[in-house]
């Protein structure tokens, strides 16, 4: 179970995807930074600080979607975690998801329906820290600190110091 | 957790989980309420053995709001009026494929019979049974509660409530001071002594005959509907008798502390045990605690349904 | 003729018997069949009691055959050991009539498996408001002694009184259901810490002991024979304490069922557990068992009350009172009193059998082993225990509260009248 980011490569990674982002936004002025809870949300705060220092500060929230799997059955009841919606909300604006992994791709679908019930921004762009491949509906990131193939019997583990007390991506499993 | 039919199935963290559930969805349903998919492809069955409309439309709405498949069963009109046992209209339900089954009964123990017997394999989720429980009440209480004293989490520590009337025929005393004292506060019951149940003693919570001494040191006040029909049987002389007694009138209004708030499960008789001033004063949560019900009985439904019980799988 | 072979006597001994023409006809150390049609059992040092008999039964026929049969009752009642049962009055109609009581026992005399002695309402259909036909039920084919509006309560202190009066002309005995029905409006279970969290309606204790107190001093003022039946609460075995202090002609009864279980089996709201009287507190059970081990209760008896799946298959509120007891009726009292050493097993014979059977005055009942003494016998395996099985009853009900659970004594033999008809081992 080896390390394969370790907090210089993650906080990297976060400043190219920030550069990227006002790059392909030309500012930040109609930006708003949905984090999915619970790592996309830390992530999301970490990108603002970044978008802070380049240009200005950005509309930053999380947006809880689990409401709105299609795996619900699939699971033990999970007790639903904040969703905030920065104040001027996401009407007409340039939206970037923001989630630690990108695997299947459902967590996203069920973020745009939940964005879908918010407003109608202009844009929904895709930011997340890790792509580690099998993709189970026509989506992709715009933005990817970095990809990682992996088999799908292992799994990808982000750490992050705000929660897990130390930043680091790991393979777990798999043989 | 398969059903919810007493506050006693539920632990203090459960509980404190479906208030902050419903907390979420009151930030989700903010604003333009539209359907959340959550419970895409469910049936939910309203039995409503005994007339309640508030009730009704209150899970009805809940269910809605997630997206289930809702049918209203209702005793009068169909078959149970026509003597159709409990047993009977629960087989046909199964027959329908009732994911869950919301159950309104005027027998004490309805809904745990309704569970237990295995005449039925969905959830049961307990919207009042006799004289029993009605722990969606309880919980749309406290999380109305929680919304007007926003220092307490999880812990109702030091919070006095006083609960006002009929203690002996109401469900909604004994379901609220089941979870009020699961989550730490303290309750006293508040009746002339005819209308608190013998045994009452075993609760683990205060009583009190006199209102006045009660009122003063609450920081929540809930009144009971008193039904007229209990004068006839000698539980209170007269109305008036019991109105100047146990009533929260203009007078005692004022004596409320400051900051206290007024609670009623609904309906009112005003000019019973409420009177219409003190229902329509600012620190009257009445109408907050009809809102409050639709989400916590979302987070209810949430929490039973959303994931299949058969299948307590991994991550 | 038959010979019991082995069998063991209260007092410890061991022996032979021969019963002819329906009585004990001889018993030694060893009796040897002489005759060819000798049939010989041998009781394997079992213990042989006089069979037991029931002052409180309810067989539903007429009206309600679908739960009960005199016949199937008969047939419960040998496999728990009895060899004479008292039908209760509450039938369709009601057995308020000699006709009634007569076809009772007329359909008891058919079955022929026990004695089938009826008990006949106190009241014209249990109404509580005109006397029935007392006299005539008495000097009928039945010989009715007993009378009872059981499922009510003779409520009209006047009519109570008179009630009294009226039988001791024939030696008669009322008893009574003691319910004092304004205090006991639509309830459901003993009235408590467990009523008050689940919401039933309360049945006080005081509703049952108003009415013993009222009738102990009614019996006192007439001289007449008062029947208590089953007595439910410590407060209910004070009263008849002092009654009987007081040297009035006072009897009383107890369900296996109140000896053994408790209101918080209500807790689930299963209808298994509701009864009338209600199970009460665990003080309750305890002054019960105390009162039945001081003689203060005379007699046990089994109120066995049939209902078909669909009466107990409901909400608590819809279902009807009642467990059926017959089949278990020894097992519970072993249990809750011989186990818990407060009975031996002379004690179990007194309260099961000779004392029903000397109040009732049953001739042929509870006589002691003896040679001339009627051949109407149980054989006990005192060691042995069971597990009972609603679905394994010879009641056609299965309302017992007692599924699943494993109970000590088993019936092994049933003798009335000399003649096997009951044998845990036929077929075996």
């Amino acid at each position: 179970m080896a390390a394969v980011l370790d907090t210089g490569d993650i906080s990297r990674a976060l400043k190219r995807i920030s550069h990227e982002i006002v790059e392909k936004n030309h500012g930040v002025s109609q930006i708003v930074l949905l984090g999915i809870p619970t790592r996309g949300a830390y992530l999301a705060a970490r990108i603002a600080k970044f978008l802070e220092e380049i240009e200005s500060p950005v509309a930053t929230g999380t947006l809880d979607i689990t409401l709105h799997r299609d795996d619900l059955r699939l699971r033990p009841p999970r007790p639903l975690l904040p969703t905030v919606i920065p104040t001027g909300g996401i009407e007409g604006k340039n939206v970037v998801l923001i989630d630690d992994v990108l695997f299947s791709g459902r967590t996203i679908r069920a973020a745009l329906d939940a964005i879908g019930e918010i407003g109608r921004p202009k844009t929904v762009q895709l930011a997340v820290l890790v792509d580690r491949g099998h993709r189970e509906l026509p989506i992709r990131a715009d933005y990817v600190g970095k990809n990682i193939p992996t088999s799908s019997n292992e799994s990808v583990k982000v750490n992050l110091s705000e929660i897990d007390g130390i930043d680091s991506v790991e393979i777990v499993g798999g043989k | 957790m398969k059903h919810l039919l007493s506050i006693n199935d539920l632990t203090a963290d459960q509980a404190i989980s479906i208030l902050d559930t419903a907390k979420e969805l009151s930030k989700v349903s903010d604003g333009a309420m539209k359907k959340l998919p959550t419970l895409r492809g469910r049936t939910i069955v309203n039995l409503f053995f005994e007339d309640s409309t508030r009730t009704r439309i209150s899970f009805e709405s809940a269910a809605k709001r997630l997206s289930a498949d809702v049918i209203n069963f209702s005793a009068k009109g169909s078959s149970v009026s026509k003597g159709e046992s409990l047993k009977d209209t629960a087989q046909t339900l199964q027959a329908m494929g009732a994911d869950a089954v919301v159950i309104r009964h005027g027998a004490s123990g309805a809904a745990q019979r309704l569970a237990d017997s295995g005449w039925i394999s969905a959830s049961v989720i307990n919207a009042g049974d006799g004289t029993h429980e009605h722990p969606t009440q309880a919980l749309l209480d406290a999380y109305t509660i929680r919304d007007r004293f926003s220092e307490l989490q999880g812990d109702f520590q030091g919070l006095e409530v006083a609960i006002v009337g009929d203690i002996l025929h109401s469900r909604v005393a004994r379901s609220n001071v089941l979870l009020l004292k699961k989550l730490g506060a303290n309750v006293t019951l508040v009746a002339p002594p005819t209308l608190l149940p013998v045994g009452v003693e075993s609760w683990g919570v205060s009583i009190s005959y006199d209102f006045d001494q009660t009122l003063v040191k609450s920081n929540v006040v809930m009144m009971l509907r008193i039904q007229g029909e209990r004068m006839n049987d000698s539980y209170f002389p007269s109305a008036r008798e019991y109105s100047r007694s146990f009533g929260l009138d203009s007078v005692r209004l004022n004596m409320l502390k400051k900051n206290a708030i007024i609670m009623h499960p609904g309906p009112m008789n005003r000019g019973l045990e409420i009177s219409a001033d003190s229902a329509d004063a600012g620190n009257s949560v009445v109408l907050a605690q009809v809102s409050n019900g639709v989400l916590v009985r979302m987070a209810t439904l949430y929490q039973l349904l959303a994931a299949d019980q058969n299948s307590e799988m991994r991550m | 003729m038959t010979i019991l072979k082995s069998a063991r006597l209260l007092d410890d001994s061991v022996v032979d018997l021969r019963l002819s023409d329906g009585k004990i006809a001889e018993i030694s150390s060893s009796i040897v069949a002489k005759d060819k049609d000798v049939v010989t059992y041998d009781l394997e040092k079992n213990l042989l009691i006089p069979g037991f008999v029931d002052l409180h039964t309810h067989l539903r026929e007429p009206g309600r055959e679908d739960s009960e049969t005199v016949a199937t009752g008969s047939l419960a009642a040998i496999r728990g050991g009895y060899t004479a049962i008292s039908p209760m009055a509450n039938t369709f109609p009601v057995a308020d009539t000699a006709g009634v009581v007569e076809q009772v026992f007329r359909l008891g005399q058919e079955a022929n498996l026990c004695d089938v002695f009826p008990i006949g309402a106190v009241t014209e259909g249990l109404h509580g408001e005109h006397l029935a036909e007392l006299m005539a039920m008495a000097k009928s084919k039945a010989a009715v002694r007993i009378f009872s509006d059981d499922g009510k309560c003779v409520f009209d202190p006047l009519l109570m009184r008179r009630a009294l009066e009226y039988v001791k002309s024939f030696d008669g005995i009322i008893a009574q259901h003691a319910q004092e029905p304004r205090l006991t409006v639509n309830a459901q279970m003993n009235e408590g810490e467990v009523s008050s969290k689940l919401g039933l309606t309360g049945w006080p204790a005081v509703a049952e002991e108003a009415i013993i107190a009222r009738d102990i001093l009614l019996a006192e003022h007439v001289g007449a024979r008062l029947h208590i039946c089953h007595l439910t609460t410590a407060g209910g075995v004070d009263l008849v304490r002092i009654a009987k202090a007081r040297g009035v002609r006072v009897s009383a009864e107890v369900t296996p069922h109140h000896l053994l279980l408790t209101d918080d089996l209500v807790t689930n709201y299963d209808p298994v557990f509701k009864v009338n009287p209600p199970l009460r507190t665990q003080s309750d059970v305890l002054a019960l068992r105390a009162g039945l081990a001081d003689g203060t209760i005379d007699i046990v008896a089994t109120d066995h009350a049939p209902h078909p799946s669909e009466d107990k298959d409901c909400e608590w509120q819809a279902a009807a009172f009642g467990m059926i007891g017959l089949e278990t009726a020894l097992s519970v009292v072993v249990k809750s009193m011989v186990e818990t050493g407060l009975l031996d097993w002379a004690g179990v014979v007194s309260r099961m059998s000779t004392n029903p059977a000397r109040i009732a005055g049953y001739a042929g009942h509870g006589h002691e082993i003896a040679v001339g003494s009627t051949a109407n016998l149980a054989v006990i395996d005192t060691s042995g225990t069971w597990q009972v099985d609603r679905n394994k009853m010879a009641s056609k009900s299965k309302n017992t509260p007692f599924h699943g659970m494993q109970l000590p004594a088993l019936v092994q033999m049933t003798f009335f009248n000399g003649r096997l008809v009951h044998d845990l081992n036929e077929g075996k």
